[in-house]
C-alpha cells in the first residue's frame, strides 16, 4: 500500500562515469541505476573516489566522461539532499537558525513546531537555541539529519553518514534511511562503515 | 519569508554579530576621514574641495574589509555545496549575498559620510550631494566586490587578492561619483550626466555580478 506521503517515482543512473581531479583519474566506466525505494552503497577504501562519486552526482563536480540521468514527475532542480562533512552550520548562529535558513532554501518547514520536532527526532531537542559552535562533531551530524527530515525530497546523497554518531545516533539514522525508501525515496550512501540498514545494491571502488 | 530574503537576512545577521566585520568596516571610515585633517592641515578650502573624493574613496576601502568572509566562510562549512544542491539559482544566491553585504557594509557607511563631511568643511550642498551620490553608487561596489568575494573564497587570505582585483573596476564608479559632487558644488560643471552614468553602473553591476560571482564559486569548486 502507498504511504501517503510517498514521493512521485524517480530514477537515477550514471553510465560509463569517469571523473578527473587535478589531471588525476579518479575513477572510471562506473554505471549503476537506483530507482525510488532503493539504496546503493558505494564502498571502498579511502581515496577510491566515494565522495567525488557523490559529488558528480551532486552536480558539484562535472565528470570527465559519461553522465548522470535524473528520472522524475517532480522538480529536477529539487529533488536531492547532500549529507557530507560540510555541514553548513554557522557557528555564530543558533541550531535553530541554521536550520531554518536550510529549510528556507530546501523549500521545506520553517517554523518552530516543525523544526522543534524534527530536533527532537534526532534527539537534539534541547540543543535548539544553542550556538552551533556548541555542538559536538556527532550532534552536528544530527542537525543535518534534521535537516533532511524538514524538507522532504527524493534522493539522498550520504557521504558517510554514521561517521561520527554514537549508537543511539545510527539507531535514528537507520530508522530515518528505512522510512525514507519505504515512501520511495532513493538513497546513494558512500561509506567504509557498517551501514544501520542493508543496502539493495552495493558498488565496489578501488 | 522567501529563501533569497532570508539568505540576505542571514548575510547582515553575520555581519553584525560578533566578529562579522560590518563594525570594523565603519570604525575603518571613521578613522581614515578624520586623519586625513591632520594630514592635509587646517586649510579649508583645500579640505571643502578635496572633501567629496576623500568621502568616496574611504567608502570605496572600507567596503572591501569583509569580502574575504562574504563567501569564504559559505567555502569553509560547506554551506556552498548545499546552497548548490537545493536547486536554488546561483546568481540569485550571490545577489541575495550582495544585497546583505550592502545593507550591512555599505549603508552604515553612506549614513555616516555626510557627519564626517563636517570635518572635511563640507557645504549643506556638497554633504547632500555626496550622500545622493554614495547612495545611488555604493551599491555598485557591493556588487563588484561580489564578484572579487567569490573568486578568492577558496583561498587563504583571499582578502587582499579580493581588494586588487576590485579596485580597478571600482574607479569608473568612483570618477563618476565624484564628477557628479562636483558638478553639484560648482556651478559650471555637469551634476546629472555624471550621476546617471553613475546609477548605470549600479545598474549593470546588478544585473552582471551576480552572474560572474555564480560562474567564479561553481569554478572554484572544481
Amino acid at each position: 500500500m502507498p504511504l501517503e506521503d510517498a514521493f512521485p517515482p524517480v530514477r537515477l543512473a550514471a553510465d560509463d562515469l569517469a571523473c578527473e581531479r587535478g589531471g588525476r583519474p579518479i575513477f572510471h566506466g562506473l554505471s549503476f541505476s537506483l530507482a525510488g525505494g532503493e539504496m546503493l552503497a558505494v564502498v571502498g577504501p579511502n581515496g577510491a573516489g566515494k565522495s567525488s562519486l557523490l559529488r558528480v552526482v551532486a552536480g558539484l563536480l562535472s565528470p570527465s566522461e559519461g553522465r548522470v540521468d535524473l528520472d522524475t514527475d517532480g522538480e529536477r532542480e529539487t529533488a536531492m539532499h547532500l549529507l557530507a562533512y560540510g555541514d553548513g552550520l554557522r557557528n555564530v548562529f543558533t541550531v535553530k537558525e541554521n536550520l531554518r535558513l536550510w529549510s528556507r532554501l530546501y523549500g521545506g518547514a520553517a517554523d518552530d513546531d516543525a523544526m522543534h520536532e524534527a530536533l527532537e527526532e534526532v534527539g537534539l531537542g534541547h540543543a535548539m537555541h544553542l550556538a552551533a559552535r556548541a555542538l559536538s562533531t556527532g550532534q552536528r551530524r544530527r542537525a543535518g539529519l534534521a535537516r533532511l527530515i524538514l524538507s522532504p525530497r527524493p534522493i539522498w546523497l550520504l557521504d558517510e553518514p554514521t561517521s561520527g554518531l554514537d549508537k543511539d545516533g545510527e539507531a535514528i539514522l537507520g530508522r530515518m534511511m528505512a522510512e525514507h525508501l519505504a515512501s520511495g525515496g532513493a538513497i546513494l550512501v558512500a561509506t567504509h562503515l557498517q551501514l544501520p540498514v542493508a543496502p539493495t545494491h552495493r558498488l565496489e571502488l578501488q | 519569508m522567501s529563501a533569497f530574503a532570508a539568505l540576505i537576512v542571514q548575510t547582515v545577521a553575520a555581519s553584525i554579530r560578533a566578529g562579522g566585520g560590518a563594525l570594523t568596516g565603519l570604525l575603518f571610515f571613521l578613522t581614515v576621514v578624520s586623519v586625513i585633517p591632520f594630514g592635509v592641515g587646517p586649510d579649508l578650502n583645500l579640505l571643502a574641495r578635496i572633501g567629496p573624493a576623500v568621502l568616496w574613496i574611504g567608502v570605496l576601502l572600507s567596503m572591501l574589509l569583509g569580502l574575504d568572509r562574504l563567501f569564504g566562510q559559505d567555502r569553509e562549512d560547506g554551506g556552498l555545496e548545499l546552497v548548490i544542491v537545493s536547486g536554488e539559482s546561483m546568481p540569485l544566491f550571490v545577489l541575495a549575498r550582495a544585497c546583505g553585504y550592502w545593507l550591512a557594509h555599505g549603508l552604515p557607511i553612506v549614513l555616516a559620510a555626510p557627519v564626517l563631511g563636517l570635518i572635511l568643511n563640507l557645504s549643506p550642498l556638497a554633504l547632500g550631494a555626496v550622500t545622493l551620490t554614495l547612495l545611488a553608487g555604493s551599491p555598485a561596489l557591493a556588487m563588484i566586490g561580489a564578484v572579487g568575494g567569490a573568486l578568492t573564497a577558496g583561498l587563504a587570505r583571499g582578502g587582499m587578492l579580493a581588494a586588487i582585483l576590485v579596485l580597478p573596476l571600482s574607479v569608473p564608479v568612483l570618477i563618476f561619483g565624484v564628477a557628479a559632487v562636483n558638478g553639484a558644488i560648482a556651478d559650471p560643471d555637469p551634476f546629472l550626466a555624471p550621476f546617471l552614468i553613475m546609477c548605470a553602473f549600479t545598474l549593470f553591476s546588478a544585473v552582471l555580478a551576480p552572474i560572474a560571482g555564480a560562474a567564479a564559486l561553481r569554478l572554484g569548486l572544481d
